[in-house]
Order: structure tokens, then sequence, then C-alpha cells
């Protein structure tokens, strides 16, 4: 898929998501119906103070959780009408994770740990590839536990991207990470997003990290207060923290 | 209360799921120790009560008729505190709609006082009136069995006479807890009647006025028993004594030591093993509960906390669980132990019950859960301690697997990514996976065994009922008869074979050991009943020599080609010296076998038989029965079918019942095993599996990550717990064998084909039950979580 492709029609949208954890006295309203467009190929972010509803909005989109109520398109399916099985599938084919903590598999090297992903993927690129993409073509070798934090999460992208995603879901990809070791990760992901075509999603509550966004998405109390889309965008080594 | 302890509680609440978990483990693998070992202590002092207060003899002295003036002399022996002389005799009783008589022995008691030995326990009606020769006292367990009641009347015939009596009461006897017709070896209530009359009555009916035909003597303590049976054998020897024997050789007693040598067999395999892999759950349990709690011990460091308040807190957790575990066993331990305790005094005829436990079982099954309990704390603690709070407080770095053994490229190429993360696990942490292995094989083990002991038992039956005894009935009379007996029975319309047996009381000794039995002297080549070899080969009997059953030759501790002694307790009672010419396989007594004419040559009473094996037409039954009846030389008929039935029952209701209990227990271990291998393991590596689904894994594909672990070690185990199977079912059937009779070991492949199936079965719920687990996992929270 070129760019010029992507960027013709929506990642996803959402209509009246809510989401409601709990009832009665008790129930959280994470998400208080949510109304969204997010076009392909872009790097977008989600910013907000925790429990404003980023993480909720994209374990939904992402096919981790299901919404109480409202709807959720990724491209043309509705996210919220598939079963188990199919949002396994839609993960497996689609969507690339990052997280905080990195879940990667102890007992795996570095390459096997992009190769459990690239084995079950219909259009995945070489595992080499995918660590040379994060810089880290000569430490594929290695288990986990020989990695330090910020050379697992680069794996953990490696992983995510490896399979050719056609969106990258990054919950505070930095958050376990000193500032450089941030930036170099975050350059890797805007990296993906330029050279993959691949959506990415990263939601932080660093709020400089908007500065290398398209498009700058604002929460608080569930809802989105504000959409910002740069004209300009800084790479991740010129952001301020 | 500390915030400490309020943590504690609060914790305790939190996993309160897990914590009764291991608390039951713990608590059953306690009970079934403090059940075993009340049920044996009880059994135990319940016999050695009952045998006190009823005065049960210490020696008894059959003889043919001594004057009563010996009984003076047998008191004066050194050692002998009292002396009772008594009557005893044969009899057939005619039972209501039965067509063939039942054997009974007719005992006397003193008319004015108490017997000073061998006491009743009246249970139902009265005692006999003195000068009344038509009263009768019957064994309750007989009396049951056929629906007599108090008042009935009851047709016998003693010494050739019939007579009627009437039935006044019925008592229980430490003497008869297990009744057999002589010459037979399974107890049977129903086909074998105690009856107790008036001495005077009975001294009539068998001829023996002013004399007695049985001595009991009980001895003082520290008394010699050989010197006395010697003395007592001197004195009554003129008057065609048979042989003093001890309380030990009695057979009732035997029987029932026997029995409770059966329980103790199984108490001892089984509850250790089973503490042991309650000890190892609780282990790994433990130390996987604290690992969790890395980061609040960290936390509750960085308070102030020290090293050893937080060790104290965790233990406590620990000992509560564990304690709290090994407490509820002890309580239902002492429970399930009265139970069955009141369950097996009915069994064994106990009158009363003293139920006693066993304090060393509670310490032991205390301290074990304890043991294992701490051990599997402390282990980890340690480790948490060796970091700073900072250091506790971050999540642990990913488990680090570049020093367990490497894949090599060749076998890699061979190699799917969730296949080498199985594998990388198992090399990991060997021996955690080889404690698994050995669980789980130890689990199966039990199955194997208790498998095996189940078709030993039916083996056993089968082989003696079926395969070695091959005649319809045994047909036994009154005194040794001659030859031409045989051709009589032949004449006979409906039997189809006969077949003659001398069966001869003796003691065989081999030095200092002694076997109180007999010796069975058969045809050349018998058909019907036969001695036979580890593959059911007839064994024709030789010319010259002895051949002995295999247990009596070990108990004997005499083999072929070496010569026994032979003590004749009938006839002349002659001494013979016999050289042992082989081993039989027989599964059923102890017995010796000769060749009939050679062991009627020995004893000077050429062409005499005591029995015969029959087989017959059964469409003839009813008429020969009718025919035996009327025969004034048959003692008894005893049909095979019934022997086989009354064996079969006492198997499945005494000690030999403990195996279904202990094949449900195995069943229970090795699913507990199984299971809690699986949770343990899907604990430790719940993070990863919803890593592998986030990233878009199948359940089942994320399952086969999991259960592949599972799967390799229940395959290394299957083989391990035939090995250990083996041996374990050598050990039980052992225990369960006495001399009476032999488990068989079974080594037939079903047993552990049906074994390693229960093992996979027992695998395939624990995968789908954990299987159910992972499906339910919620993939949010599990990542969110740092551990």
């Amino acid at each position: 898929m070129s760019r010029h492709e992507a960027l013709k029609g929506n990642a996803f949208s959402t209509r009246g998501l809510t989401k409601i954890y709990g009832e009665g006295p008790a129930a959280v309203h994470a998400l208080r119906g949510v109304d969204l467009e997010l076009p392909n190929g872009e790097l977008v972010v989600l910013l907000g103070q925790s429990g404003s509803g980023k993480s909720t909005l994209l374990n939904i989109i992402g096919g981790l959780d299901r919404a109480t109520a409202g709807e959720a398109f990724f491209q043309d399916r509705d996210l919220t009408r598939m079963s188990d099985a199919q949002l396994t599938r839609y993960r497996r084919e689609h969507v690339g994770f990052v997280f905080q903590f990195y879940n990667l598999m102890p007992s795996l090297t570095a390459h096997e740990n992009v190769e459990l992903v690239t084995e079950i993927a219909q259009n995945p690129m070489e595992a080499d590839m995918a660590l040379e993409l994060v810089n880290l073509g000569d430490r594929g070798h290695h288990f986990p536990a020989q990695l330090s934090g910020g050379e697992q999460q680069r794996v953990a992208i490696a992983r995510a991207v490896a399979k050719n995603p056609t969106v990258l879901f990054c919950d505070e990809p930095t958050g376990a990470l000193d500032s450089t070791t941030g930036r170099a990760v975050l350059q890797v992901l805007k990296d993906v997003n330029e050279k993959t075509g691949a959506t990415v999603l990263i939601v932080t509550h660093a709020a400089a990290t908007a500065a290398m966004a398209d498009r700058v998405l604002h929460f608080a109390d569930g809802v989105i207060r504000d959409v910002v889309v740069n004209t300009v965008k800084l790479n991740p080594e010129d952001i301020e923290w | 209360m500390s915030p400490l302890d309020r943590k504690l509680l609060r914790d305790l609440m939190r996993i309160k799921g897990q914590a009764t978990a291991i608390g039951v483990v713990v608590a059953v693998g306690v009970m079934l120790l403090v059940m075993q070992s009340g049920l044996l202590n009880s059994l135990e002092e319940t016999r050695r009560a009952y045998y006190e207060r009823y005065r049960l003899a210490d020696v008894f002295a059959p003889v043919t008729r001594a004057p009563l003036d010996v009984l003076d002399d047998i008191a004066a022996i050194p050692g002998v505190s009292s002396v009772e002389g008594r009557i005893t005799g044969g009899a057939l009783i005619d039972v209501e709609g039965q067509i063939l008589p039942v054997r009974a022995q007719a005992v006397s008691l003193p008319e004015f006082r108490a017997p000073k030995l061998n006491d009743l326990f009246l249970s139902n009606g009265r005692t006999l009136t003195p000068g009344r020769s038509n009263e009768v006292i019957v064994l309750k367990s007989f009396a049951d069995a056929q629906g007599l009641k108090p008042g009935d009347t009851l047709s016998a015939t003693m010494n050739g006479a019939r007579r009627s009596f009437q039935i006044v009461g019925f008592a229980q006897s430490p003497e008869f807890l297990y009744t057999t017709p002589p010459g037979e070896l399974v107890p049977d209530e129903a086909r074998f009647a105690v009856i107790w009359m008036n001495a005077n009555a009975l001294a009539a009916a068998y001829d023996v006025e002013g004399a007695f035909n049985e001595a009991l003597v009980a001895l003082e303590r520290g008394a010699s028993l050989p010197a006395v049976l010697d003395a007592v054998d001197r004195l009554i020897d003129p008057y065609g004594g048979r042989g003093a024997y001890g309380v030990a050789d009695q057979f009732s007693n035997r029987f029932i030591s026997e029995e409770i040598n059966g329980l103790r067999a199984s108490s001892v395999v089984v509850p250790p093993i089973f503490l042991a892999v309650a000890a190892f759950l609780l282990n790994i349990v433990v130390s996987r509960m604290v690992t969790a709690e890395r980061q609040q011990i960290g936390l509750i460091k960085a308070f102030g906390y020290s090293n050893l308040e937080v060790g104290a807190h965790y233990f406590k957790l620990v000992l509560t669980i564990a304690a709290g575990g090994a407490l509820a066993g002890s309580g239902l331990g002492v429970l399930a132990g009265r139970a069955l305790a009141g369950i097996y005094q009915v069994y064994y005829k106990f009158p009363f019950l003293v139920f006693q436990l066993d304090p060393a079982a509670f310490v032991t099954g205390v301290t074990v859960s304890i043991l294992a309990a701490s051990a599997g704390g402390i282990f980890v603690l340690r480790q948490v301690f060796a970091l700073t709070p900072a250091v506790a407080m971050r999540p642990p770095a990913p488990a680090d697997y570049s020093r367990s053994g490497a894949l090599t490229n060749t076998l890699k190429s061979f190699l799917d990514q969730p296949t080498r993360m199985v594998l990388r696990r198992i090399m990991r942490q060997p021996r955690r996976v080889f404690g698994a292995v050995i669980s789980i094989a130890a689990g199966m083990a039990l199955s194997v065994s208790m498998v095996s002991l189940l078709a030993g038992f039916d083996r056993m039956l089968e082989q003696t009922f079926s395969i070695i005894d091959r005649s319809d009935l045994l047909l036994s009379f009154v005194q040794p008869m001659p030859e031409r007996t045989l051709f009589e029975l032949r004449q006979l319309e409906g039997v189809i074979e006969v077949e003659p047996v001398r069966i001869v009381p003796a003691v065989l000794r081999n030095g200092r050991q002694s076997y109180r039995g007999g010796v069975n002297g058969l045809i050349d080549k018998p058909r019907l009943n036969r001695a036979v070899d580890a593959n059911m080969r007839t064994i024709e009997m030789p010319g010259d020599g002895i051949i002995l059953a295999r247990q009596l030759a070990e108990i004997l501790d005499i083999s072929p080609g070496e010569t026994l002694t032979l003590d004749v307790l009938e006839g002349r009672r002659p001494r013979l010296e016999v050289p042992v010419a082989g081993t039989a396989d027989t599964l059923l007594g102890s017995p010796a076998f000769m060749q009939i004419d050679r062991l009627n040559r020995t004893l000077g009473e050429p062409g005499r038989i005591s029995a015969a094996y029959l087989r017959i037409d059964a469409a003839q039954g009813d008429a020969l029965f009718r025919a035996f009846r009327d025969m004034p030389m048959v003692a008894g008929v005893t049909l095979k079918k019934d022997a086989r039935a009354a064996f079969k029952k006492i198997m499945d209701s005494g000690a030999g019942a403990t195996r279904f209990i202990m094949a449900a227990v195995a069943a229970i271990i090795t699913f507990g095993i199984v299971y809690n291998s699986a949770r343990i393991s899907f604990s430790e590596q719940a993070r990863d599996l919803a890593s592998l689904r986030v990233i878009g894994f199948t359940r089942g594909e994320t399952a086969y990550v999991l259960l592949g672990e599972l799967a390799v070690i229940v395959m290394v185990a299957l083989p391990l717990g035939i090995l250990i199977g083996r041996y374990l079912s050598y050990l039980i059937a052992r225990g369960f064998s006495t001399d009476l009779y032999q488990i068989p070991i079974s080594t037939s492949p079903a047993s552990y084909g049906y074994a390693a199936v229960a093992v996979l079965l027992a695998a395939l719920a624990s995968g789908w039950l954990v299987k159910r687990d992972i499906d339910r996992v919620d993939l949010v929270a599990t990542l969110k979580t740092r551990e």
C-alpha cells in the first residue's frame, strides 16, 4: 500500500463510543460517547491525564476490549460486532502493539520474539529487517534479560512492525524509559510510520510528544476535548521534554 | 492488631481460593495419615482389650479324651496362670430351605460359673440354665447370617444322633471373630456355626463324661510359651494330644492379625506418598506467592520494617495456610478414622470399640506440612531480602534464559517459536520440571499399583477357583475313609469325576522356623485340585519328598533339596523327615503337598482318604446333595461357588476393601498433581500468554504454549510412572499378601494402560480447565499490571 493510497480513507472512525466499567454508583464512565475519524497513514498522539479515556479508546479500537455502546470501525468493519475469533484475526492481521512494559517473551531471543509474529503473519517482513529498522540488527541473538529497557522496547517495536501492520498502537511506549532512550524509541516509531505507511497511534501523557504528530487528540473525562492537526512536525530529537 | 497482621488477614481473604486449594491438599494428606494410623491403633487396641476382657486363652491344647485331673497337672506348670478344660465337637445343623446341612462346632460352657477362659459376650437373650441339656447359645454372626431368633429351635446332628435344641441367646467371642469349617481356608459366617452348650450335655453327646478334649491355658506375664507348650504336650500326649499351640496360631486370631497387617500395608505406603506430593505442591505454590508479593515486600522494607519482620509476616501467612490445612486434616482424620473404625468394628465383630489415636501421626502430618510450606517460602524470601527496597519495587527483570541450554541450529530449523518457548522453559527450570515429572509419575505409580492390586485380587480369585481347583465341590469325611469310598461316590448318578485327597494336620519345622498347617496328599497327576507352578501347569507329585507353597517355603526359610521336619498331629503322631522336592505357586493358604500313597504309608495308614474333590452334573445337584446328606461318613460339603463367593466377600469388605479407597485416592492425587502443575505453570506464564493473545495468537495457539509443557511433562512421567508403579505394585501386593492368601503381582500391560489413560485423562481435563482460564484472561488488565 503506497502512502498516497493509504491516505485516501479512514483507518478508524467511531460514533458515540461509550465504555462504562462497573455498575451502579461505582460505575466509571471511561468513554462518554466518542466521535472520531482518523485517516490512514497518520502518526496520531493521544494526550490526556490518567483516567481521561485515551487508553480505553486504544484498547477498544485495538481489539483488546469491548465497548459498552456505540460503534468503532476499522476501515469499513465494525469492531464492536466482531466475535472473539474475529478480533483475534483482526489483531493478527492488522495490528501491532507496543506496551509500556514491553511484554517480550523471556524465553525467546530478540530475533525469535520477532519471528513469533512473522510466523503467523500473512505478509511479514524479514525478522532481521525489522530489527534493522529499530537499529538492533546486531543483537538479535540476545535474550530479553540481556537487553536494556530501551533495547527491549525497540525489540517490542520490531515485533510489532514485523508483520507490516496496518496500524501500530503504542500505549505509553516511553513510560518506562529515560529521555534519551525515549527519544530514540519515538524516532523509531516515526521511521516506521514513514517507511511502512502504517497508521501509528501513540498514547502518552508526555505533552511534548505531540510536536511529532500529524494529529493530536486531547482527552479529558472520557471525551475528546480538542483535535489539533500539526502543519509542522518536529523530529523526536528536537523535542523539548 | 498491627497493620501487618491486618494485611495478613486481607491477603488471606484475597487469595482464599488458592489458599483453600493448598490447604485442602495438605488436609487430605494429613487426614489420610491420621485416619489410617488411628484406625490401626484402634483396631489393635480394641482387639487387645477384647482378648483381655473376655480372657482369651494363650494356649489351646486339643486332645482326644483326657481325665479332668490332668487340668491340675497343667495348672502346676510354671508360668501357667489359669486352666480351663472344655469339650468341643463337630456337628451338622439343618438349615431351613437348604438341602445340605451346615457344619458347626459345639463348645461346652461350665454349668455353675462363668468360664475362666474364652468367655462370651452375650449380645441377645440369656445364658444357659444349669442342668438343661437342650439349650444352646449360637454365635451371633451365624445367627444373623441365617436369620435366627432367640426362642427358635435348632436341629443338629452330633456324633451321629439328631437332636433338637432351643436357642436361648446369641453370643460373640474373641475366639471366633472368623470362623471356617475344618479343612477350609475361607471364613464364611453363613456356612459355619458355633454353638455353646452346658458341659454335661455336651460330654454326654460326645461320650467324654468326666473328661475334656480341649485344655485352654492362660500364661503369666513373662512366661515362656515354647516351654509351656512342651510341658502341656508331654502331659496330654498319653491321652491323644494333638499338639498344643499358642494363640498366634489360632485361626481366628491369625486371620484378624493378617487383616490388620493388610491395613498396615496400605497405611504405610500411601499416606507418605500423598503427604510428599502435598509438600511439593505447597512448596511450589508458596514460592510463587512470595514472588508475586515482591513489590509489596520492597514497599514494606522501604517503610523501615526489617527483614526479620517482613519474613515473619510471610511466614505467618504460610503457616496459617499450612497449619490450617493440617489442623483441618487432623480433625477430618479423627472423624474419618472413627467412622472407619466403627465400620471395621462391625466387620471384625468386636463387641465394643476402643478408639485410640496415634499422636505421632498428628505430629508427623503437621510438621511435614509446615516444614514443606516454610521451605518454599524461605527459599524465595531469601532472594527477595537480598534486594534493596528500590530494586524490589521495580518489576523483576525478565527471566534470564541466556544460560539455559541452547537449542542447536539444526534443531531450531524444525521448531517454531511457540515450541521453542515450551522447550526453553523446560530447559531453564529442569529441577522444577523434574519435580513435576516425579509427582505425576508418583501419582501414576499409585494408580498403576492400585489397578494391579485390583487385578491381582481378581486374578487370585480366578486362579484359585477356576484354574487351580477345577472341581465343583469338596466332600469331607468324618474320619479318614478307605479308598473304596471313591468307588461308591463314582457310582452315584451325576458324579462325573472323583479325586481323593488325604489331609493331615501337622506342624512343619525347619530349624527354629515352624508353621502349623497341614499336608495334602494328592494323586500322582491331580486333575481337579492341583499344585501348580508359576505357569499354572500341574506339578506331578514326586514319589518321595514334599512340595511346599512358595510362601510356606519362605516362612520356613527352606529350599528344594533341604529336609523338612514334619510333626504329624493325627493318629500315631509320627515325626517325619521329608526332603523338599519343589515349590508350588498357590495363592490361597500355605499348603504342603505329598503323593497320597506315600503320605499314607508314612503314617502307617494305607489307602485312607480324608476328603474327595468331585466334578458333578449341575442338573443332578439337588439329588446328589440329598444323597450326601444321608451318608453318615460325610462331615460336610463345600460347594466351590459358595467358597468363592465367601472369599470375594472377605476381600471386598475387610482390609482388601481399602484397595477401592486407595484406588480412588490414587485417582484424586493423580488428577490433583496434574491439575496443579498446569495451574502453577499458567499463573507463572499468564502475562506471556496474554501477550501472545494480544499479538494475534488464537486461543488454541496460546494454549499450545502452556499445555505443551504439560504434555512433555506427562509424556516423560508416563514411562517413569510405569517403572515406579511396578515397584510399588510389588510392595503393596506383598503388603496385602498373608499366609492365608497371596496377591499375585499383576504385570499385565493393562494396568499400565489403565493408569496411563487415567493420567492422560487427568491431563486432558486439567488442560481443558486451564484453557478455560486462558480464554477468560483479561488481556488489558494483565498487560497493564507490571507483574
